[in-house]
């Protein structure tokens, strides 16, 4: 995190904001009653609030490039085994 | 004495590589949590209705006072980092503070929610939750489980949080030990060069242990920063478990 030692209090607060935000607009979405949209919705606003923290309290942007490879790795591990677990599950 | 003539103070300290061990341990926190998740999607696959009917019956605005507590516990604990990297120690054990409090906030509402889930015969394997459909009884079981590993994820979370706590809250110490010498003469010198205080030992001695106590010193506080940073990175990782939890379980209707 060196080259990030000093970053301003105020991006901290902005990402809060963002992440309240979110909040709010996942719980709106949710109360709309889109059907199946509102799954699609709810991991994609996740998704992003994930990001958020990952990327910014968490300090992954200011790290080098093996962090994010690592979690790259980590990530698409997981999406072969949701999708081969899917491609069990739905033509069993 | 300069510093040259104690070759231990010259230790490795590699923060990236510290940081970089607390991520790899972090990937598989996610890959556990990720287990469960993927166990919650196959069920909510097959028992749409009953998941959709288990969603409703939670506490929506607790859940959500929850995710707002995680998140804002988080901004506290990075500017506590923010604070210690500068070298405001006071305040970042300030920021600590209001951190660990959150926390115990977001495990009291916990608390509640389930003592009111509970009180209505709902827990794992009782009877209100047996009579009724399979969905149903899975789907508790994927909320008292998935929010239980969470919680504990909080707790343990908290103690580390306490623990650096205590340590910021401490000034900077340094032990250094010189092993076998034959033997010792000491003094302690004042700001003008002076000679605040001296001995000499040359029988039974052992070694020479100095212990120092900082005002500031750097390379410890950038120690202390890898540490509450790495402290911090697990506090964060219950909170992106959360971001999804809270979704998951209490909104997708």
């Amino acid at each position: 995190m060196d080259e990030s030692a000093r970053i301003p209090y105020s991006r901290y607060l902005m990402v809060w904001f963002a992440l309240v935000v979110f909040t709010g607009i996942t719980i709106m979405v949710a109360g709309l009653q889109v059907g199946g949209w509102s799954v699609f919705a709810a991991i994609f606003i996740a998704a992003i609030k994930g990001t958020l923290v990952l990327f910014y309290f968490m300090h992954l942007r200011y790290e080098s490039m093996l962090f994010k490879v690592a979690l790259m790795v980590a990530m698409l591990t997981l999406a072969v085994i949701m999708a081969l677990t899917f491609a069990d599950v739905s033509f069993r | 004495m300069t510093a040259a003539v104690l070759p231990h103070m010259e230790e490795h300290h590699d923060a990236e590589g510290s940081r970089f061990g607390m991520w790899l341990f972090l990937l598989t926190e996610i890959l556990l949590f990720a287990g469960v998740f993927l166990l919650y999607a196959v069920y909510r696959y097959q028992f749409p209705e009953d998941f959709h009917y288990g969603a409703t019956t939670l506490h929506t605005l607790l859940g959500a006072v929850n995710t707002l507590i995680l998140l804002t516990s988080s901004l506290t604990m990075v500017l506590s980092i923010a604070k210690l990297v500068r070298g405001e120690r006071r305040g970042a054990v300030a920021m600590l503070g209001a951190t660990i409090a959150m926390g115990l906030a977001f495990l009291v509402i916990k608390v509640f929610e389930w003592g009111d889930k509970i009180s209505h015969g709902i827990y794992p394997g009782s009877e209100t939750v047996m009579d009724r459909t399979a969905g149903e009884n899975i789907f508790y079981g994927l909320y008292f489980g998935m929010t239980g590993l969470h919680a504990l994820h909080v707790i343990i979370g908290l103690g580390v949080l306490v623990f650096m706590a205590v340590k910021i809250s401490k000034k900077p110490r340094k032990t250094v030990r010189l092993g076998a010498p034959g033997n010792v003469a000491l003094s302690l010198a004042g700001a003008d060069g002076s000679k605040l205080w001296e001995g000499e030992a040359d029988e039974g001695v052992d070694g020479v242990e100095v212990s120092l106590t900082y005002a500031h010193n750097e390379e410890l506080q950038e120690r202390e920063v890898t540490q509450l940073e790495n402290a911090g990175l697990y506090w964060h990782l219950v909170d992106v478990i959360w971001i999804f939890l809270f979704p998951f379980l209490y909104l997708i209707t």
